[in-house]
């Protein structure tokens, strides 16, 4: 996993709420069996018409955001589906990090596992953020990781709160699975006391 | 401290295999459902890494997302869902995973065959990649959805590392009118808490109302419990449950069966143990309800009508604006004023026994609306039988009603089961999302019976003024 150190990027606001994973990554893509490409296809039914071609009056379509690498968004961000599509989708379109004032819990916990930050601010912060995204003409954050800070170039600085683990394993881009089986002789011995139920043992076709 | 715990403390405890320093704790999972949409790059993963299958036998997978509802044995047209099955298919084969296959008689929803086989028990931890996993919830387990990731980690340790949830209690008193089911009383809950009322939080569902639910009912609570934004939700075991696990083709047997009742009646909350949030409703305030809106907390008594935007604060204003706009509807419509072209019952939400007896009651001698195209879905290829057996299947017929094969179809609209723009449809599933039937699809969410009587008289109307034949 890649580390999450200190990232500066360009913001890009998106003013809605409840923003769902079905609308981050519609169904229709979500059939391909690698971790890759689904980028284009992020809020696929926003940035496109019916016959494929782009509206063109998305957020993320106007010039000034382009390369944006900071999405900042409405409460309760990527409810719905489990779908980790939708993480893979934001990063491989560019993002590193969304900025929201709440965000459901399995896309939070599908976002760590990426590399990928769900920053946690104050409503009126991510309002006042949203603000200057849409006024101030290239408007840069600096989301630093290892001082849990958030800050522009215009005076804007706060904290986030996050899991120390979780932040732990972020700035040093660490494999969970191998963390797990340090555990290895705790599982194995869960194990013994607790095996599988008998009638799940028997074989199967 | 007190030693007063909740059935989601029990359980979680009984489960925890380590607690590092600093870390999150380690639990571990009693059973694992996979299915084709988001496994392929968990097994990419182990193969990357030369792992194995921790424990092929507590891991159990089906198709059901992509498949079509058309007679089993129609070639699957869409290439890429084919190769989907495929890669399932064949990852099961290499990992030694058991697969309730297209072809199986067994096969179905994951959180519809998972309860009919016995395979989720009381007192299990129960993940699968998928966030309705909360289903399995009713029968006293602790049961969520995980990403990709997570599936991998759990293929490779059997384990999770998870912080511990939040706990709430929604204590639902007294008993729910005839007319109004457990889908309604889920709604009524998402309407009232918000679809983030619950994030954090493990869910547990109490209360009379509750109690008197049948399995299914239960199922179909616990199953909303993530669009209110909870980790999972629960009901606490009681003879309902144990006699519905009981003779299940995986449940216990003999003296096992025995000593896993006697562990599972130690499971409910103790008397006076404590929760985070507490929330209180009155079921007899309840009634028959009809999302209106692209999200499930958007809902409205069917006697209701959609709302005047004019109350509402800025974010949530701009938010049923837009809903509306999809929508197609205008603030203060009379909610059965809404006519409808499409009908879907089924999904994991409601397309049980139960679920399509309920609508077969209110189908039976009546016909559906000239306008209306009306598909019945049931979870799975059990449930398609004993519907048949009872001879639900020619009701829904006679009817005018398609009778399909079991699957997730309409739900998600993964397969070719879709509606076409600008299509509204009386649902039995879980979410009303832009898009999440067919790109621009209007989905309102109701009750097997709703949808039934919907279907028939070409808008929405109260089931509870129903002719039934």
């Amino acid at each position: 996993m890649k580390p999450f150190r200190t990232h500066r990027g360009l913001v890009a606001p998106l003013d809605r709420i409840n923003v769902d994973t079905d609308q981050i990554i519609p169904k229709q893509f979500l059939k391909r069996i690698e971790r890759t490409g689904f980028g284009q296809f992020l809020f696929y039914d926003w940035r496109f018409a019916a016959d494929g071609k782009k509206s063109g009056d998305f957020i993320l379509d106007e010039p000034r955001y382009a390369g944006a690498s900071i999405l900042v968004a409405g409460k309760n961000f990527g409810c719905g589906s489990s779908r980790e599509h939708a993480v893979w989708a934001l990063a491989d379109f560019g993002f590193r990090a969304v900025i929201s004032s709440s965000f459901a819990d399995i896309f939070a916990n599908n976002s760590t596992k990426n590399g990928f930050l769900t920053v946690l601010l104050r409503e009126d912060e991510v309002g006042e953020l949203m603000r200057r995204a849409r006024e101030v003409n290239d408007y840069q954050l600096t989301i630093d990781l290892e001082q849990c800070e958030v800050r522009d170039d215009q005076g804007f600085c706060t904290k986030f709160p996050i899991d120390d683990f979780v932040r732990h394993c972020l700035l040093n881009g660490l494999d969970d699975i191998g963390l797990t089986l340090q555990h290895e002789a705790e599982i194995a011995s869960y194990e013994t006391v607790h095996p599988p139920p008998s009638a799940l043992q028997a074989r199967h076709p | 401290m007190s030693a007063k715990k909740t059935l989601f403390e029990k359980i979680w405890n009984a489960h925890l295999v380590a607690q590092p320093a600093g870390r999150s704790p380690i639990i571990y999972i009693d059973l694992h459902l996979v299915h084709e949409v988001t496994s392929p790059q968990a097994f990419d993963g182990l193969r990357e890494a030369g792992r194995k299958v921790r424990q092929p036998a507590r891991t159990v997978a089906t198709v059901d997302h992509n498949i079509p509802t058309e007679p089993r044995g129609t070639p699957i047209t869409d290439l890429i869902a084919a190769r989907q099955i495929a890669a399932l298919q064949a990852n099961c084969k290499e990992f030694g995973v058991r697969l309730f296959d297209m072809d199986s008689p067994e096969q179905g929803i994951v959180h519809v065959i998972g309860p009919e086989l016995g395979l989720t028990q009381p007192g299990m931890t129960i993940v699968c990649g998928d966030s309705h996993t909360s289903t399995h919830g009713a029968f006293g387990s602790l049961a969520f959805g995980i990403g990709t990731s997570e599936v991998e980690h759990v293929l490779a340790t059997q384990c999770l590392a998870q912080q511990q949830p939040k706990t709430m209690k929604i204590d639902v008193r007294g008993r729910l009118a005839d007319g109004v089911t457990a889908k309604d009383l889920a709604l009524g809950i998402i309407g009232q808490i918000g679809t983030d009322g619950a994030s954090g939080h493990v869910i547990e569902y109490c209360g009379d109302a509750v109690r008197s639910l049948s399995m299914e009912g239960r199922m179909t609570l616990c199953n909303m419990s993530i669009e209110a934004g909870a980790r999972a939700g629960m009901v606490a075991p009681d003879e309902t449950t144990f006699a519905y696990v009981k003779g299940k083709r995986f449940a216990p047997q003999g003296k096992e069966w025995e000593s896993a009742v006697d562990y599972w009646r130690s499971l409910p909350t103790d008397e006076g143990a404590a929760f985070d949030k507490v929330v209180e409703m009155d079921a007899a305030q309840l009634s028959p309800f009809v999302t209106w809106g692209t999200n499930p907390g958007m809902v409205a008594p069917v006697t209701g009508r959609v709302p005047e935007v004019g109350s509402l604060g800025d974010s949530e204003r701009r938010s049923t604006e837009l809903a509306l706009q999809y929508m197609g509807l205008e603030p203060g419509k009379r909610i059965e004023d809404i006519g409808i072209d499409r009908v879907f019952i089924g999904s994991c939400t409601n397309s049980r026994l139960e679920d399509l007896r309920s609508a077969a009651r209110v189908a039976k001698g009546h016909h559906v609306s000239a306008k209306v195209r009306a598909m019945v879905v049931p979870g799975s290829q059990t449930v398609k039988r004993a519907a048949e057996d009872e001879g639900l299947h020619q009701i829904f017929l006679d009817a005018g009603f398609e009778w399909r094969e079991s699957g997730c179809s309409m739900c998600l609209g993964m397969n070719p089961d879709i509606l076409q723009p600008g299509e509204r449809c009386a649902s039995t599933s879980n979410r009303n999302f832009e898009g999440r039937q067919g790109r621009g699809g209007r989905t309102h969410l109701v009750s097997p019976m709703m949808a039934a009587a919907a279907a028939i008289a070409g808008h929405f109307t109260d089931i509870r003024d129903w002719k039934f034949r």
